[in-house]
């Protein structure tokens, strides 16, 4: 009878567990759940009556483009952060600092310096020449056709690329959040962006942006007070307990591996705030600088920005107020992936999210009381829907960006020859909206369970090697003509393609085989071992210990077994390699000189009058701002 | 449209632009060789010198977390000294753009 009777609680347990489950793999209990879609839906509602009112004054194509260039200095700055910091940043940066210590917090210092290039060289020039797209800049002194035709090609290229690594990484996040199901988060995030841009246009875009980025920097503003203030604001009182934190001496441990043998807990601890953890190639992390610092200032949806001020002094103010909220969000991050490795650790982040993109948002649950408790759910809910409201604004941003370089560039610029009336071009500006909004949802969900990684270092790597040397020899450089332009759009765009396809961002199977198989291997031996001694053993929490040692190992073993399946019969990557022809994951270093290389020897082998007698007139109206095309009605 | 009447190689010309143009362009790409060089200076020592970023100077705070700190006060130290000298070149650029009608005209 007794026998029964364990069984059956034995089986109700298993039940349970199994019931259980679900709520673990996703970081909103199930229960508080309806806290989430609550403060999403105060948000929805709240960006949805700014879209309303946007759109009762979009009436012209300034208004749809560049939001009638009305946008103060201080509105584009808090505009600019919210266009920028991504999911990626907010989550990503986060995570890594909690996992990785300094690395993670290093990584994050160059989104802050590529400012510095928007602010010197990019920003001022840019409202003074240009209109409503980067295109419009290059048009100036260039045949306007052919510029503006591989300008838009670019612009369509560079924001399909980060489009759909914030689609699909957005419609995972989603899912890890709350547990809706991917294909329905992708597509509500699509839906929301397209009801934003096409009705609201670039006023829309614009609110939706600074609502976010106040979100953003509010909830982690709390965060960061919550887990500082305990230690009345002393920076080595609060780093000093993060390295006595045994949960990060674990981790530094289990990164260091047979290295940390020898290291003593303290040793351990301090390591964290080290450099080396993550971040091993330092010729790899040159090359993501130079893909920072002069990608960010080639990035079409970032440049689009400066249009929507009147002047070249707002553009300026634009950048100094971005650069404070950027540089400030990412000190704050310190504290939050610092805060997070201390009061969650690495071990429960990682078991949500391999990648620890859930640092944030389980330090919010933490802070406010712990998984059980309604305010740390409430505290959750809060940073889940800001999360969310993250990857909306961007994705706005960016499909705007695209649908302007369509409808503006190519249906106006090029087929039409310039002459479409302003109601003709506003409504092939929002068809040209749908159209891309359409594309961003159904790429994000064929690309369900892709590597998506990849796309933003190659975003950045084709804004830096293509689209900056363009604008900015046609800027700076007299001689620069059509030629140039077009071979370095054509070079920088290829070359950095090229070199991400044969990168080891690509997955090749007979390497991902063979570490899965050494994780076969390691997990059967320590099987072996524990199978081994557990008659041994004779203490019950010793045997519960080895017992749940077994099942970690089993789970462990069928998961490699699981990715070494999940690759089929196939042997090489994408383009046919079986190991990486290159070996940066940036291509940065190589494809930005190759790009402004061609730049130089298309202008040189090219003759190009138009392009040499503008440049007088180019060069003092950037530089004084005379004549300025301020984005008005016609 | 007004800029027919304009002689834009007559403003390039002029003493005033010549000036501004001298000016600028020193000061933003002596400040962007700077910023680079700051900058790409974090990455190359966490690799190639990581003993020195490990020197504690303050409690667990060592050298390679202060000198990442210090790249955000840099950043804005530059944006703040830049803004500064680009009131100069305002004023420089308006004295040139109210007198862009005359610039260049026959009297």
């Amino acid at each position: 009878m007794t026998a029964t009777k364990k069984l059956l609680i034995g089986g109700l347990g298993t039940l349970v567990l199994f019931g259980a489950a679900p709520a673990f793999a996703q970081a909103v209990a199930a229960q508080y759940t309806y806290l989430t879609f609550a403060v999403f839906g105060a948000i929805i509602a709240l960006t949805m009556y700014v879209t309303y009112i946007a759109a009762k004054r979009t009436k012209t194509t300034a208004d749809f483009y560049a939001a009638a260039s009305s946008v103060t200095g201080l509105q584009n700055g808090w505009a600019i952060a919210g266009d920028y910091l991504s999911a990626a940043s907010f989550l990503g940066i986060a995570g890594l600092i909690s996992l990785y210590g300094y690395d993670g917090f290093m990584y994050s210092v160059g989104w802050l310096v590529a400012y510095i290039t928007v602010l010197l060289v990019i920003a001022e020039p840019c409202r003074n020449i240009g209109k409503y797209t980067v295109g419009d800049i290059l048009a100036f002194r260039n045949n306007p056709k052919v510029v503006k035709m591989f300008m838009a090609i670019s612009t369509i290229t560079v924001s399909t690329f980060y489009l759909t690594a914030q689609m699909v990484g957005g419609g995972v996040l989603v899912k890890t959040l709350i547990g809706i199901d991917y294909e329905v988060s992708v597509a509500a995030v699509g839906i929301l962006m397209m009801a934003y841009v096409i009705f609201g246009g670039m006023i829309a875009t614009t609110w939706v942006q600074i609502i976010k980025a106040v979100l953003l920097v509010t909830a982690s503003i709390l965060m960061v007070i919550l887990v500082w203030a305990p230690y009345g604001f002393s920076l080595p009182g609060y780093l000093g307990d993060v390295i006595k934190d045994p949960k990060v001496q674990g981790q530094v441990a289990r990164l260091l591996g047979d290295a940390s043998k020898n290291m003593t807990p303290a040793e351990l601890g301090q390591r964290f705030l080290e450099p080396g953890l993550l971040l091993k190639n330092p010729i790899d992390q040159i090359s993501l600088g130079m893909a920072l610092v002069l990608g960010t200032a080639g990035m079409p949806h970032i440049l689009m920005r400066f249009f929507t001020v009147p002047t070249a002094q707002q553009a300026r103010k634009s950048v100094i107020w971005a650069m404070a909220i950027i540089g400030g969000f990412y000190v704050l991050t310190l504290f939050l992936g610092t805060g997070a490795a201390m009061k969650v650790g690495a071990a429960r982040i990682t078991e949500i999210d391999r990648g620890g993109n859930m640092a944030g948002p389980l330090l919010a649950q933490y802070l406010g009381g712990g998984a059980d408790s309604l305010l740390g759910n409430l505290f959750l809910a809060f940073v889940a829907a800001v999360a969310f409201a993250t990857i909306v604004a961007v994705v706005a941003g960016l499909v705007l960006a695209a649908a302007s370089a369509m409808s503006h560039d190519i249906w106006v610029g090029v087929i039409k020859g310039d002459k479409a009336t302003g109601e003709e071009e506003l409504r092939a500006a929002r068809i040209c909206s749908v159209i891309v909004g359409a594309m961003a949802i159904t790429i994000g969900i064929l690309a369900k369970g892709q590597n998506v990684a990849h796309l933003v270092a190659l975003a950045f790597a084709v804004a830096s090697s293509a689209n900056l040397p363009v604008v900015l020899l046609t800027l700076y450089w007299k001689r620069c003509n059509t030629g140039g332009v077009v071979a370095g759009l054509v070079v920088g765009t290829l070359a950095a393609i090229a070199l991400v396809l044969v990168s080891p961002n690509m997955t090749y199977p007979l390497q991902v085989k063979a570490a899965q198989e050494k994780v076969i291997k390691a997990q059967d031996d320590r099987l072996a071992k524990l199978n081994a001694d557990l008659p041994m053993l004779t203490d019950a929490a010793a045997i519960e210990t080895a017992k749940k040692g077994i099942a970690a190992a089993e789970k462990a073993k069928a998961a490699a077994e699981a990715t070494i399946k999940g690759l089929g019969g196939a042997t090489t990557s994408m383009v046919g390699l079986e190991k990486p022809l290159f070996e940066l994951r940036n291509p940065g270093l190589i494809s930005i000189p190759l790009g402004f290389l061609a730049v130089f020897l298309g202008s040189l082998l090219y003759r190009d009058r138009r392009a040499e007698e503008m440049w007088d007139e180019l060069y003092v109206r950037s530089n004084t701002g005379i004549g300025r095309a301020a984005a008005t009605a016609h | 449209m007004a800029n027919q009447t304009l002689n834009w190689s007559a403003i390039d010309a002029d003493p005033r632009f010549k000036a501004l143009h001298a000016k600028k362009t020193a000061f933003l790409w002596g400040l962007m060789a700077f910023s680079c060089v700051y900058y790409f200076l974090l990455p190359i020592g966490a690799g190639y010198f990581p003993d020195l970023y490990k020197v504690k100077v303050w409690g667990p705070i060592n050298v390679g977390l202060l000198f990442a700190l210090s790249q955000f006060i840099v950043a804005w130290g530059i944006a703040w000294y830049y803004t500064r000298r680009a009131t100069q070149f305002d004023a420089m650029a308006d004295d040139i753009a109210r007198d862009a009608y005359r610039i260049g005209v026959k009297k």
